[in-house]
């Protein structure tokens, strides 16, 4: 039985690994000649066709753009949320909770008519305003700051600190773990963003990865060669990839951190 | 001084939940409404201005075959996606859950296709089915059984991208599960073992129960998936063959930037975000309400 | 307590911090803002659709341009491209320009789309009349080109990146099979007869794409087939219903189902050149766009030929013409044209060929050295040109996306095994709904 269980966790591995396999294959395979051997040529080729350098650096930009935003957005919210009282709590707690009902990708429509009248059609900031908020992040976070003894508040009062400095002093370094959880899920979900800077941008001064990816190897009259679309797709994936295999363990408790509420 | 006290509680508390809340109006609360109202308009490449058409958009909708496809793909999608996904989650979380050799590589291998773009995923898995190099129909070759043009046929085509999402997805509710299961007293497991419940009883009896949270929990994300995320099929079909793999984002994305037809866009929206508040309300209503956001 | 709104401040710094950095080509597309007197400087919206670095061959273009000192009223005229996506990406680009106020100068957009603008652009007619250069270029177009040009008895667009349909073949596999590599098929049974001597496990014998600009390769079939078209000239009917364009249809559905010499279902429009690269079919129908990729990435002899005929020989043709728009100033309007006679010119339209694999849309380009001398190394981009000579117009019609897709729709609910009959009645039906407040 054991054994059993064993080997069908193997096998189920392997399946799983199949395409990622398939995908390196498939870029280091030379297809000029028969057989296999091994080439970097389709990674040049990729490079020299579409700006992938720029489309790292907008991804980094957007990235982490947003990230550093949501941090304090939802910081000052989490904390209004937790431990202060207010009139229209109950009613404006609710308008953040439709957030989670309605995710902002259904809203493309509206919402790439906001940004053309904003007149911020086809720039980073219009990637970027929809997810300076994130309702996740704020129930995470509230949920954390819940925890964290009072007393610990009181402390930090007695010493003079206000309101904000007991945040920045107390909360913010005890939810460290949420942060991280948050940071890396906010990360690897703007880094894989499509459908939204695909419809908001068309330079490539602006575009992500994700859309240069799609752009480069989907819309031209010629198709590329699958050769090189397989590089460019690991262009896109490999420094996910790179950061998962390395930090692995915070990645993997980072998401169960923030399941388990 | 009390009174002075809680207006400055107030204030503040307000001042605080302002930089989010401008975003959260902008971009969330005032497109809903923005929507709603136009919904009502035909506003398309025959129309100078919006014209108010009462609730004609919502009849055409109902009449329209490809919106009707959509829908009953998207249903489909979500029946094909939403169980086994959650459930293969579980059952992954079941088998490394253990300290064997190899399973934090197996681990690896079932988490890493939810760190990795839909849209690099869908280029993959174009390739996969791809007839003529795909992998998947060599192996059918050596099976004996002929070219399949998984992504060029009605019939298999949503079946085809069902299979990936899941690929894609399991992992992520593996980790859920993953956290559940290590929250799972020892002791409980314990005392049925010497009551001498079998593995199989004690998975059902007391395993899955403890569960039902983190399968709530999942299936509400994998619901909201179902509906949000159509970056493979601007990859891998673009709705077709002949719509069979249409879903309802996709249609309103069309309709607004290939079509330019705002109405229609604007409506089906509007039934998108009806079928979320329904499914909301289910959830909210129908279960225990200490597994949300409390 | 102070502090608060010193937070909120700080954001609302740190929000237009982050908007200066990714504005700035949003300042540089507000093409139309009045120059300072002495130049105009023109915006030009432009798209890519093939492959290759086509982005720094434009840019050097207008680099050129600009050195050159053109004058319109006295006033330098400048001129800065503007990268828009594809087609489709800019088509909503410039509507989304035009709805507010900020129209460019001038844009590049598929011919086809014609009607979709019409309200937005100038007609040419009176700058022609007024230019002899102008007169001299439009009269040396390929006569092919300059059919989704006019519509009402104007002349709207100018050609700048066209294309057609091609027969491209594998000449080691014709060999192979025993047939010569120097004659490609001629008329549709031909083509099945070749196809089922290539057909072997493994490889094809043709490939018909589906999707994407797959409507555009069956409205071929469907010019072949009789001596009419899909649509009426002035964009307002649609003919999805006649005999002529079902059998079309019929014969494509027959390829794989009756002739078993092309695999069945949908087949993908950018997986189709790759099958043919890698050697998994004998013969491909793609655009002319498809040259110079298929010519750097194959590693056999291949040919290219007119598309086989059945009552005729014929082709549509594709692409990309330049649209001058109507919210800008008579001068600018000028400028435009100054431009684009400049860009057009026989030896820059030889060059844009020759780096993208486009028709050269002149006439004259083909007596100019540089073309010549590419055409002798590379006979297969003369079959393009040749071709010409069985242009039919490209379909185009008001609610061109959603009538686009209702054709596209039935082709592939045909190909799936719906009755062909029956999915092209439904497309014309529907299609005389969406065009009827047009009539």
């Amino acid at each position: 039985m054991k054994l059993i269980i064993r080997i069908s966790t193997y096998l189920l591995a392997i399946l799983f690994a199949l395409p990622l396999f398939g995908i390196i294959y498939m870029a280091f395979k030379d297809t000029k000649v028969e057989g296999f051997s091994v080439t970097i040529d389709n990674f040049i080729e990729a490079w020299n066709a579409a700006p992938f350098a720029s489309y790292y650096l907008n991804t980094f930009i957007i990235v982490f753009g947003i990230l550093v935003v949501q941090l304090f957005t939802i910081t000052l919210a989490a904390y209004a949320f937790a431990r202060m009282n207010f009139i229209g709590k109950g009613t404006v707690f609710l308008l953040y909770l439709i957030q989670i009902m309605i995710p902002i990708e259904l809203l493309i429509y509206p919402n790439s008519n906001t940004i053309a009248q904003l007149g911020l059609y086809d720039t980073k900031l219009a990637i970027m305003l929809p997810y300076f908020i994130s309702a996740f992040g704020i129930f995470l976070l509230r949920q954390t700051f819940k925890g964290i003894p009072y007393e610990l508040e009181e402390a930090a009062k007695l010493e003079g600190c206000n309101r904000l400095q007991t945040i920045w002093h107390v909360y913010v370094p005890l939810a460290k773990p949420t942060y991280i959880a948050f940071g890396l899920i906010s990360i690897s979900a703007q880094w894989s963003n499509f459908l939204w800077p695909l419809i908001i941008t068309d330079s490539d001064s602006n575009r992500p990865l994700t859309v240069g990816l799609a752009m480069f190897a989907k819309t031209s009259d010629s198709g590329a060669q699958w050769g090189v679309v397989a590089a460019a797709t690991l262009f896109v994936i490999f420094p996910l990839l790179l950061a998962f295999f390395l930090f692995q363990r915070q990645f993997i408790s980072s998401f169960m951190h923030s399941g388990i509420k | 001084m009390r009174k002075g006290k809680r207006m400055q509680e107030n204030t503040m508390a307000w001042l605080f939940l302002l930089p989010s809340l401008i975003f959260l109006i902008l971009f969330t609360l005032y497109p809903i409404i923005k929507t709603v109202y136009l919904s009502f308009f035909q506003s398309d490449l025959s129309t100078d201005r919006p014209i108010y058409v009462g609730l004609t958009n919502f009849k055409m909708m109902l009449e329209d075959e490809v919106f009707r496809k959509a829908f009953i793909n998207n249903f489909w999608f979500a029946v094909g996606t939403i169980p086994t996904s959650v459930m293969l989650g579980m059952l992954l979380a079941i088998l490394v859950n253990r300290k064997i050799k190899g399973t934090s590589l197996a681990r690896t291998a079932f988490f890493y296709p939810v760190v990795i773009p839909m849209v690099s995923a869908a280029f993959i898995w174009l390739f996969f089915y791809t007839p003529e190099y795909g992998m998947i129909n060599k192996l059918l070759h050596l099976l004996g059984i002929g070219d399949l043009n998984l992504l060029g046929n009605s019939s298999t085509v949503l079946i085809a991208i069902i299979v990936m999402v899941i690929w894609k997805e399991a992992g992520f509710f593996m980790i859920f599960y993953l956290a559940a299961l290590q929250n799972i007293p020892k002791e409980l497991l314990e005392a049925s073992h010497i009551d001498g419940a079998s593995k199989w009883m004690q998975f059902w009896k007391i395993v899955f129960p403890l569960l039902m949270p983190t399968t709530l929990f999942s299936v509400v994300i994998a619901t909201t998936n179902a509906f949000k995320t159509i970056d493979q099929l601007v990859v891998m079909t673009q709705g077709g063959p002949n719509n069979a793999s249409n879903l309802l984002l996709y249609y309103i994305y069309e309709s607004t930037f290939r079509f330019m037809d705002y109405g229609k866009a604007a409506t089906a929206t509007v039934v998108v975000l009806v079928i979320m508040i329904v499914i909301a309300a289910i959830q909210f209503f129908g279960t225990d309400r200490k597994i949300h956001y409390s | 307590m102070k502090k608060a709104p010193v937070v909120v401040g700080l954001l609302i710094l740190f929000i237009s911090l982050l908007s200066a950095c990714g504005g700035g080509s949003s300042e540089t597309n507000s093409g139309n803002t009045d120059s300072d007197g002495d130049t105009i400087d023109l915006t030009w919206y432009y798209p890519v659709n093939v492959g290759g670095e086509v982005t720094k061959v434009i840019d050097d273009y207008a680099e050129s341009f600009n050195k050159e000192g053109v004058e319109v009223n006295g006033k330098k005229v400048t001129v800065e491209p503007v990268y828009s996506g594809n087609y489709d990406e800019s088509m909503t680009k410039v509507q989304t320009a035009v709805k507010n106020g900020k129209a460019p100068d001038m844009a590049v957009l598929l011919s086809v789309d014609l009607f979709q603008i019409k309200d937005s652009i100038i007609s040419l007619d009176e700058m022609i009349a007024n230019d002899s250069e102008a007169q001299e270029m439009m009269d040396d177009f390929f006569p092919g080109f300059m059919l989704n040009s006019e519509a009402e008895g104007k002349t709207w667009s100018v050609p700048f990146q066209r294309s057609t349909v091609l027969l491209y073949y594998n000449k080691d596999m014709f060999k192979e099979a025993g047939l010569d590599p120097e004659q490609a098929p001629t008329t549709w049974d031909e083509v099945v007869d070749y196809g089922e001597k290539l057909t072997k496990d493994g490889q094809w014998g043709i490939e018909l794409p589906a999707t994407i600009s797959g409507y555009w390769i069956y409205q071929a079939l469907a010019l072949q087939n009789g001596d009419g078209n899909l649509m009426s000239d002035d964009g307002k009917e649609v003919y999805f219903d006649t005999k002529e364009a079902k059998d079309a249809l019929q014969y494509w559905i027959d390829l794989s189902t009756k002739h078993q010499i092309m695999p069945e279902g949908v087949l993908d429009w950018t997986t189709v050149p790759t099958d043919f690269i890698e050697g998994k079919t004998a013969m491909m129908l793609s655009t002319t766009g498809n040259l110079t990729n298929v010519k750097n990435n194959a590693n056999f002899e291949f040919g290219v030929a007119f598309l086989p005929g059945n009552e005729r020989l014929a082709t549509p043709t594709g692409g990309g013409n330049f649209y001058i728009f109507k919210d800008i100033s008579e001068e600018r309007q000028l400028a435009a044209m100054e431009f684009i006679k400049w860009i057009a010119q026989p030896e820059r339209a030889a060059e844009w060929s020759i780096d993208t694999g486009y028709i050269a849309t002149r006439q004259s380009s083909y007596e100019t050295p540089e073309l010549k001398e590419y055409t002798n190394s590379f006979p297969q981009a003369l079959t393009a040109m040749e071709q010409l000579e069985h242009a039919y117009k490209e379909i185009s019609v008001y609610e061109q996306g959603k009538i686009i897709k209702l054709l596209q729709d039935a082709i592939q609910a045909a190909i799936n095994g719906d009755d062909e009959n029956a999915t092209l009645d439904k497309a014309q039906e529907e299609a005389e709904v969406l065009l009827k407040p047009y009539q």
